[in-house]
């Protein structure tokens, strides 16, 4: 019986401790016609030997890929360290720290984790996580919405993931809360400089800036958070934790600095791990500390004085309000803010900073070497962090088609949420790409587009 | 000590540091950051001893009985989590097309029919990454089918008293106000409360079955009878399904939409917090709307859907596919045990809290539902001891820290006085179990031999009883460097 320790004496012993005669009869009080008769369609088990097994193999057809992949989920080298100690029993087999003096481990570990993260977005305050970066953003949208207390509406560039922005719409719209989209610039790749014109200010609680934004490129935030401030929106900030390092913090921007930042946590130690758990963070300025969802660690005194962690503004949470409570969120996403925790601990300031840079320079030295290359050209004319948009004559998902025979992730495809930019990639170059992988991916590209090219296909995916 | 103070200015870890030789960013320094954030400046070393330090100051499955109730608190296994862990699998990104991940995709599309065949429902979606998040869907559903009949009207959902926080918090999070149900004195929904709160008004009822109070609603099929004949739907809470895993399936309830809580019944790490994952498993009747994305299968291919495919879908939950390593991990604990072993489950954790309950009835401690079966927990209420002695059901949970215990849950479900919740789930032994009866036993004798010590405990834990109301009033949410002099 697997993971069941009884045997049959000690069955046997409890049974008669009870005063039953069977298992079966401490079901007793389950109607008879509700008892399950069998469990068709689940397998025989199997020992770990065989599970092992099947699963690697599994694994093993799936194969491995040089990955140029980013749009909002990127591969970074994570320290052997990380999950070695991650997935201790004792940070990987506790639960959430209700009874604090038993998880001071757990407790100290998030109260690290917030000073960490509200210093890298420059704000106050941030929880102790969230479940990824995409309902970070819809809580954020529900944190602004009630400290605005009038408008029930936000402005969201399309600049901002489009997957984001259905998920903040899946979660929000049964609240009454919309979003209204504002258009991009197609020479620059970020928010229309007139874009923010004909807004209807006072119909919006807030306005969410991607910096980086979804193609990789800077928005001019702050310019745009001082127009959001001066006509009384909040600003919500989304943001990549690895370019926080080289990239102006949130809490900076403008004369008055965002309000709320959020983002995604994987960059900081996770592994890509085809989409998840990754985490959401969350920093806000201290007057919206209420209004934040999810768990909050403090510091506080025991009663010899000593100083210790607990879990903090509980009346929040929906354990004690109940239907008042900010949000539904019960826990957090403990054990990958535990590996974060200990990667920005491992790689420090002058590390996490030479990530960005690494990437950064990656990224600029691929796009080089791909817009040499007949048949592409860049998107965008604007500075960008770790990833770019590149347009190409062939269809985009032939060409991703051809790099992937040849073993290669050559980008992600964004004709299917932004037709008008035509046939585009977007192509993502972190630290852990060598000199030689950029010269393999340019030098696949220039091959396969050597080949057959089409004058029709030439017209039909002209730019707009 | 916290890692800030063991950082030391200049000091790096050149081993996990990228060689870089172009310094200068395309980028105008309008847009560069000027300070340093505060990270700390430790060597490899400093950092691995002091989190696992850390660590050493947690209870934890792995080194403590934690029978914590309603979380079921049973062994993680390893090797679930080395298959979760394998290279391929963790260096999969989100958006390599689907041929690229056949192998994964099929773990996932097996795990899908698999809570498809234990749970009794016609459609699932791995979607949710936590039970709350499930909730969430499974009410989105419920509202999504009202409002493609154009029945607009239904904006109530009705959740026992005795229910998770989690439920009526969801069920203003999809725009319904919400009423509760009271219960009666043997654990039941009170069915004359529920028949005249049931109208044209009630878009659904939300039910956890084993309930929060650790017993089975034995009026289930009335239950359903009555919301349904009123035109709403059954929202199964999923928290307390291994109680019943493998012995009775929601979809037999009358159940329209459940959440499963993976790291609950199968037995997926709770790491400190999450994450979890809570897939939605629906009827034919909310199939239409369920969360993207699922994994098909059609011509030995498997492939995630799309909007295209579900035009009626209440979305995404998240920008990706969920919590997948959760999910994988799910996948080998249930494949490992297979049909027999899931029904095992529900078996030894019913019989494990029978047993406790019974031996610490024997220890002279009141349960709250004597004439009932538990089923995978139970309650003690020590209302009488509390009157007694003065202490109470917090002094008694931190007392047993001192033994070596983790605490139950206490002060919840909250209509019970001085309650701890107590689930010892079926990977312990009787053996444990024993240890944990002899230590509430003595606790019992201190209460009232020498109250002081119980009302002070812990004793041993790396700190004592913390003031949570310094922690709430003078909010201390992050380090900052101390000024000098």
């Amino acid at each position: 019986m697997p993971f069941i320790p009884h045997t049959e004496e000690d069955v046997l012993a409890m049974l008669s401790s009870i005063g039953v005669d069977s298992v079966d009869a401490l079901f007793d009080e389950i109607p008879a016609e509700l008892r399950a008769r069998g469990l068709e369609g689940v397998p025989d088990g199997m020992n770990e030997m065989q599970v092992a097994r099947l699963m690697g193999e599994r694994a093993e057809a799936d194969g491995t890929y040089l990955n140029f992949i980013g749009a909002g989920a990127y591969e970074h080298h994570i320290p052997a360290a990380v999950w070695q100690l991650a997935t201790r029993g004792e940070f990987y087999s506790s639960y959430t720290p209700y009874q604090a003096e038993a998880s001071q481990g757990t407790l100290q570990l998030i109260y690290e984790y917030q000073t960490m993260m509200a210093s890298l977005t420059g704000l106050d305050v941030t929880n102790a996580s969230l479940y990824e970066g995409a309902s970070a953003l819809a809580e954020a949208v529900l944190m602004a919405v009630r400290a605005h207390k009038g408008a029930r509406r936000v402005l969201v560039p399309r600049t901002v993931d489009p997957r984001w922005r259905d998920v903040v719409r899946s979660i929000v719209r049964n609240q009454g809360i919309e979003l209204t989209e504002l258009p991009y610039d197609l020479e620059s790749g970020r928010l229309a400089p007139d874009a923010l014109k004909n807004v209807q200010w006072d119909a919006h609680a807030a306005l969410i800036i991607a910096q980086p934004n979804f193609f990789g490129t800077l928005e001019l935030v702050d310019e745009l958070t001082d127009s959001a401030h001066e006509h009384g929106l909040l600003v919500i900030a989304v943001v990549n934790p690895t370019a926080l390092a080289l990239l102006k913090a949130p809490g900076t921007w403008g004369a008055k600095g965002a309000d709320i930042a959020v983002g995604d946590g994987q960059p900081l130690g996770i592994p890509l791990s085809g989409g998840g758990p990754y985490f959401g963070f969350l920093a806000c300025r201290q007057a919206l500390v209420r209004q934040m969802p999810g768990r909050i660690v403090g510091r506080t005194l025991d009663v010899d004085g000593r100083v210790g962690y607990t879990l903090t503004l509980q009346a929040r949470e929906q354990h004690i309000r109940r239907s008042k409570a900010t949000s539904n969120i019960c826990t957090n996403q403990g054990l990958m803010v535990t590996a974060a925790t200990i990667y920005m601990a491992l790689v420090g300031p002058e590390g996490l900073k030479e990530v960005a840079y690494a990437s950064h320079a990656n990224a600029m030295r691929l796009v080089e070497l791909l817009v040499e290359i007949d048949g592409v050209e860049p998107a965008f004319d604007t500075p960008a962090f770790h990833e770019f948009v590149v347009r190409f004559e062939r269809p985009a998902d032939a060409v991703l088609q051809a790099l992937r025979a040849e073993g290669i992730l050559g980008g992600f495809h964004l004709a299917p949420w932004y037709p008008e930019l035509g046939s585009a990639l977007i192509v993502c170059a972190t630290e852990t790409k060598s000199a030689a992988d950029l010269e393999r991916y340019a030098k696949t590209m220039a091959r396969i587009l050597s080949k057959a090219p089409s004058r029709a296909r030439r017209v039909i995916n002209r730019k707009p | 000590m916290l890692i800030f103070e063991l950082s030391r200015p200049g000091r790096r870890n050149r081993a996990q540091i990228p060689t870089v030789e172009q310094k200068t960013p395309a980028i105008p320094a309008s847009f560069l950051r000027q300070d340093q954030p505060l990270l700390p400046e430790v060597s490899e070393l400093d950092a691995v001893r002091h989190y696992t330090a850390l660590s050493q100051k947690n209870f934890s499955i792995d080194t403590h009985f934690y029978p914590l109730g309603s979380c079921t608190m049973k062994y993680n296994p390893r090797g679930a989590n080395a298959a979760a862990m394998l290279p391929q699998f963790l260096a999969r990104h989100p958006d390599a097309p689907d041929d690229t991940g056949q192998g994964f995709l099929a773990c996932l599309y097996d795990l899908q029919e698999m809570l498809k065949a234990v749970t009794g429902m016609t459609a699932v979606s791995l979607a949710p990454m936590a039970g709350a998040q499930g909730e969430f869907a499974g009410v989105a559903m419920i509202r999504a089918y009202h409002d493609s009949r154009g029945d607009t009207s239904r904006n109530e959902i009705l959740v026992p008293d005795a229910a998770h926080g989690t439920n009526p918090a969801t069920a203003v999070m999809c725009g319904y106000s919400v009423r509760e149900i009271p219960t009666d004195v043997e654990g039941n929904v009170d069915m004359a409360a529920l028949r005249a709160a049931v109208g044209p008004h009630t878009a659904g009822l939300m039910l956890t079955n084993p309930s929060t109070l650790g017993v089975f609603e034995k009026n289930i099929l009335d239950i359903q009878r009555i919301v349904h004949d009123a035109g709403g739907l059954l929202y199964y809470d999923g928290a307390n399904l291994n109680a019943i895993l493998g012995t009775v399936k929601p979809g037999d309830m009358g159940f329209d939409a459940i959440h499963i809580n993976l790291h609950k019944t199968f037995s997926t790490p709770h790491g400190g917090g999450g994450p979890g994952a809570g897939p939605v498993g629906v009827n034919a009747k909310l199939a239409p709307f369920l969360p993207l994305p699922i994994v098909d299968k059609a011509n030995n291919r498997y492939r995630l859907l799309k909007e295209e495919d579900l035009p009626q879908s209440i979305g995404r939950m998240g920008a990706h596919l969920g919590n997948v390593g959760v999910l994988l991990r799910a996948y080998a604990y249930a494949r490992m045990l297979g049909g027999s072993g899931m029904r095992r489950v529900g078996e030894f954790a019913t019989l494990n809290a029978n047993y406790l309950m019974t031996e610490l009835r024997k220890a002279g401690f009141e349960v709250a539902f004597p004439g009932r079966r538990a089923s995978h927990e139970f309650i003690v209420t020590l209302k009488r001891l509390k009157a007694d002695t003065g202490v109470t059901a917090m002094d008694v949970a931190k007392r047993l820290l001192d033994k070596g215990f983790h605490a139950p849950t206490t002060y919840f479900p909250q209509l019970v006085p001085e309650c701890l919740l107590i689930e010892p789930s079926e990977t312990e032994s009787k053996q444990t179990l024993d240890a944990f009866v002899r230590a509430m036993k003595t606790i019992l004798e201190e209460a009232h031999a020498q109250p002081e010590t119980v009302k002070t405990a812990p004793h041993t834990t790396p700190v004592r009883r913390l003031d949570d109301v310094k922690a709430a009033r003078e909010l201390d949410l992050r380090w900052t460097r101390p000024t000098a002099g």
